[in-house]
């Protein structure tokens, strides 16, 4: 084949071998990426999902500090095995406000996506402080230092406004109110209707049961609210993906 | 790089023309298996391409591909595929009356099997693998019930649990924080401690002056849930305190704790997670687990 002889030109001449390389690479890469942006079904649309509360947001921050996805996924793949273990597949739209995404296929300990509200508070506490004593075949390490670090909300403004820059809608009041929501949330005898409203499906408690607000109760908090927002049983999956 | 021209060498075979240190390369072709694996290779992926979803082309979603296969529909007729096999003994142990499971012993056989699956899933997290519980979560194992023992109490426990928020039929009961929320004095609470202890006969441990006094804090403050002989309420989930059970603890500070601070032990709603026959199964295995009454 003739054509395939000239071939030797490109193999004989690194500038050329490196420009046109890069050439196939990024064809490569636009056809992958640029679809995300214009398909309308990239993240479908879904009932429910809000950003995160400050105090979930704060949860969260805490989980990615600790490197809990080193052993934790947070995607429940569609196979039935893992339908039947953790509950219906994650949906796109269920990590929109993820930055960063916690997906992942490695799992040393089991997924998280929809670990909200399948154990008690208190499970959740003795867990943390000592994975052993709840589950003695666990290799978790103890995070009982949580519940000494008790939390001020100083920056969480600013958290939701870095939020608010790579595109969560946390809207003007929400920051404005983000302080008075953090506390809120993590004190069942305050005023936690507005945060209701803001957040809906947030959940109000003393999460680790003692007086104030520590990393424990945030990190509970956070994942109390794991994969209950969608409510699935109104959800009809489009069976195109 | 040297850039000579190519030139056969004593071998008759031609070279790159490269040469370093009289060490040649020969320009062999590719061998032909290969390059036709290669073109092969190509051709089956636009193939593939036509058979699976892959062209980008419209807004609304790439295209379907000829097999119409997706993820979603793959899971869901694998899903399918299994309940339909179980259909028929599934639909039986959600429909029949509670106390007939245990009789039919093919359903019983099913239920336990299927039953101990959903607990090692679902249930194990808290009350142990064996079903053996811990410090918070009680033992499945012994007759000594919270709430009940019996397969429809056990049912309706599993279907919409304990003290959560997510469930309005959960069941429901708040033992008071006596000590802090200065329901008791200090004084009163270590009497009642003390009587607490002689009921559950650790005797050794008590002072009987106190634990006198304590009788008649006890019948004043406990009575009405933990009943008057402390043999407890299954109605209210008091528990019974006059055997040697302990949900937290029974040696005198774990009770003092108790008293003080008072406990309040939330198990999940599985309603919305478990489908009733999950639910069925899940509850005839506890019961048969040695204390179901």
């Amino acid at each position: 084949m003739a054509f395939l002889d000239k071939h030797s030109i490109i193999e004989k001449n690194a500038t050329i071998l490196m420009v046109l390389s890069l050439l196939v690479v990024t064809i490569g890469g636009a056809v992958e990426i640029a679809p995300l942006f214009y398909l309308e079904n990239t993240i479908e649309d879904v009932d429910g999902m809000r950003p995160y509360s400050p105090l979930e947001l704060t949860g969260r921050d805490i989980y990615v500090r600790e490197g809990c996805y080193v052993c934790h996924s947070q995607m429940i793949r569609p196979l039935r095995d893992e339908v039947e273990r953790y509950g219906h597949y994650s949906l796109a739209a269920e990590s929109q406000y993820d930055h960063p995404a916690q997906w992942g296929s490695k799992r040393t300990g089991p997924d998280l996506a929809r670990v909200g509200g399948r154990y008690s508070d208190a499970w959740h506490v003795d867990h943390l402080t000592n994975p052993q004593s709840v589950v003695p075949v666990s290799i978790m390490p103890k995070y009982g230092f949580l519940s000494d670090r008790m939390i001020e909300p100083t920056y969480i403004e600013d958290l939701l406004k870095t939020h608010r820059m790579v595109g969560v809608p946390y809207t003007d009041e929400m920051i404005a109110s983000a302080k008075a929501d953090f506390v809120a949330q993590a004190d069942p005898d305050s005023d936690y209707e507005e945060m209701l409203a803001r957040y809906p499906k947030a959940q109000v408690r003393n999460f680790d049961g003692k007086p104030g607000i520590s990393e424990m109760d945030a990190l509970i908090a956070y994942l109390q609210m794991l994969g209950t927002l969608v409510d699935f049983s109104t959800f009809t999956p489009d069976a195109s993906r | 790089m040297s850039k000579r021209k190519p030139e056969e060498n004593e071998n008759g075979v031609e070279t790159t023309g490269h040469s370093w240190d009289g060490i040649e390369e020969y320009n062999n072709p590719l061998p032909r298996w290969w390059l036709w694996t290669l073109y092969a290779t190509i051709v089956w992926a636009i193939g593939y391409t036509i058979a699976y979803p892959a062209w980008p082309i419209s807004k609304e979603g790439a295209t379907p591909g000829l097999m119409k296969w997706s993820t979603r529909g793959d899971v869901e007729a694998e899903i399918k595929a299994v309940d339909e096999a179980n259909a028929a003994i599934e639909s039986k142990l959600a429909s029949v009356e509670l106390a007939a499971i245990a009789a039919d012993p093919e359903l019983k056989g099913y239920a336990i099997n299927a039953g101990h699956a959903v607990f090692q899933t679902w249930c194990a997290q808290c009350h142990g693998s064996g079903a053996q519980g811990n410090k918070g979560f009680p033992s499945l194992l012994d007759d000594d019930w919270l709430w009940g023992g019996t397969i429809e109490d056990i049912h309706y426990t599993v279907t919409h649990g304990v003290r959560n928020e997510d469930d309005e039929d959960a069941r429901f009961s708040e033992m008071p924080k006596f000590g802090a929320d200065e329901l008791l004095s200090e004084e009163e609470i270590e009497q009642v401690v003390n009587h607490v202890l002689t009921i559950s006969g650790q005797t050794d441990q008590a002072d009987p002056e106190l634990a006198k006094a304590g009788a008649v804090v006890f019948e004043d403050n406990c009575s009405s849930c933990h009943g008057e002989d402390g043999k407890g309420d299954r109605d209210q989930g008091a528990p019974n305190l006059t055997d040697a059970i302990w949900l937290y603890g029974g040696d005198k500070d774990t009770i003092r704790e108790t008293v003080n601070f008072a406990r309040f032990g939330v198990m999940p709603t599985w309603g919305a997670r478990l489908s009733e026959s999950d639910i069925r199964a899940v509850a005839t295995y506890v019961h048969q687990l040695g204390g179901g009454e």
